[in-house]
């Protein structure tokens, strides 16, 4: 059985456990949220030995480099000395300077880091509020964007980190961010390649930086945007989406819901977002393929485009895992 | 002369089946209950390395992995029916693709060499 070093003690990991299940249990602090190898919010450092594969997937070269890795993906095979890693190489500190409501439920952040922040347009980072509590958000804006990063931050019911920016956050309060992460950008190299790009709820912000980013790059092919909400009070992007498809000749934007409402809008479908896709592009063969958002339609939708036809490489998915709630750590 | 994993067309050759092949397996009722709660991206990797060997290819497979990784699939059922299936779809990929059919037999010969491993016999 191999051993685990961490802080001067020495624990037996049990078969298929990973470490930071092992640090939990013996009731280490270690942050961490998706327990999923998503959110990165679990990174420690190897003191010595090595780590499978496995537990530096997704990650940067320079945090491979450092040895850095996820503890919710590590299943040590042999002995491993661990660390937490010194916060301030990982993260950066940063200024709220804007916060305002987009609807009811989704509120958009503005941030300025105070160091240069280099990120792709649709990739997600995570902010944290202090050493505890850290939640993975996509970036909506784009990297030359002057005006600094922003979210849209969606209010879960009873989330800690949504409570705090929908309730209490105002310009000047500070946090860090750590990141970027996540391989949901554009490519530039096939401009007329067609592009379906599907997002459900706050799915859409990393997608409207996708799409803007495939714009600025001349991008030729169809980009058909799809954004589903239950209720048309969701689809937060409809009148700039309704503009930017008006200025744009490849771009189609398609707004659906799965409750209709008497007085909305004649563009909004009332559809699920699987019945939508099917009828835009029954054959998705050659399409590049966007998908962020709830983690079940995600997986659904990526295995109706492959069973339709689009090729795995092709479609770069992005679910959006929930935190573990506390009730249910340990 | 040339091996049959050169011959098919090494790595590119398992690049270009693997979605071919995955794709008419999921799509496959007689078999596609096995895959059904699989992660994606874990199962491309799977039948990539399942390829690679089935090929010819340079692979670290041995009879107790096979044993291992299957064990839980034979519990639930997976019998020769299922190994037939497979070779099946993985024969019609192949000839979709262009392969010459001495060459999909020896694929089948190496795959079905796996048979007894695979169902834990």
């Amino acid at each position: 059985m191999a051993q685990l070093k961490f802080r001067d003690k020495t624990y037996e990991v049990g078969d298929g456990a990973t470490v930071l299940d092992v640090l939990l249990e013996h009731g280490q602090e270690v942050p961490n949220s998706c327990r999923a190898g998503v959110c990165q919010s679990c990174l420690m450092q190897v003191v010595e030995g090595e780590v499978p594969e496995q537990a530096q997937k997704g990650l940067k070269d320079s945090y491979r480099a450092k040895g850095l890795f996820l503890a919710c993906s590590c299943q040590p095979q042999a002995d491993l000395a661990v660390s937490l890693p010194d916060a301030a190489q990982l993260r950066v500190s940063a200024e709220v300077t804007g916060i305002r409501p987009l609807s009811e439920d989704v509120m958009e952040l503005v941030l300025q880091t105070d160091a240069p922040f280099e990120y792709q347009a649709g990739q997600f980072v995570t902010l944290w509020r202090d050493e505890r509590l850290g939640r993975s958000y996509s970036i909506a804006s784009l990297p030359d964007d002057d005006n600094g990063l922003m979210f849209h931050i969606r209010k879960v019911a009873r989330g800690e980190f949504s409570s705090w920016v929908h309730e209490d956050m105002k310009p000047g309060d500070r946090l860090s961010v750590q990141g970027p992460a996540g391989d949901c950008f554009y490519i530039p190299g096939q401009p007329d390649q067609d592009i379906l790009l599907i997002g459900t709820g706050t799915g859409l912000a990393p997608l409207l930086g996708i799409v803007h980013d495939a714009l600025r790059h001349g991008h030729r092919g169809r980009l058909q945007l799809i954004h589903g909400a239950q209720h048309p009070s969701g689809l937060y992007g409809h009148e700039t989406l309704t503009a930017l498809a008006r200025d744009h000749d490849n771009l189609i934007y398609h707004p659906c819901v799965l409750n209709a409402e008497d007085e909305m809008d004649a563009g909004i479908r009332q559809d699920t977002v699987e019945g939508l896709v099917k009828a835009l592009v029954p054959k998705p063969a050659g399409w590049k393929a966007y998908l962020c958002g709830d983690p079940d339609l995600v997986n659904k939708l990526r295995k109706q485009l492959f069973l339709a036809g689009c090729n795995m490489k092709d479609i770069n998915a992005d679910a959006f895992i929930p935190s573990t709630p506390a009730d249910r750590i340990g | 002369m040339s091996s049959l994993y050169e011959r098919i067309g090494g790595e590119a050759a398992v690049d270009a089946a693997v979605d071919v092949f995955y794709r008419k397996v999921l799509m496959d009722d007689r078999v596609n209950g096995f895959f059904d709660d699989v992660d994606m991206d874990k199962q491309i990797a799977k039948q990539k390395g399942f390829l690679t060997m089935a090929f010819g290819g340079p692979n670290n497979y041995t009879g107790k992995d096979m044993r291992e990784g299957h064990k839980h699939l034979v519990a639930r059922g997976l019998n020769d029916s299922h190994v037939d299936a497979i070779v099946e779809l993985l024969g019609e990929t192949l000839k979709e693709l262009g392969v010459a059919d001495a060459d999909i037999q020896e694929v089948a010969n190496i795959a079905n060499g796996a048979r007894d491993d695979v169902l834990n016999r």
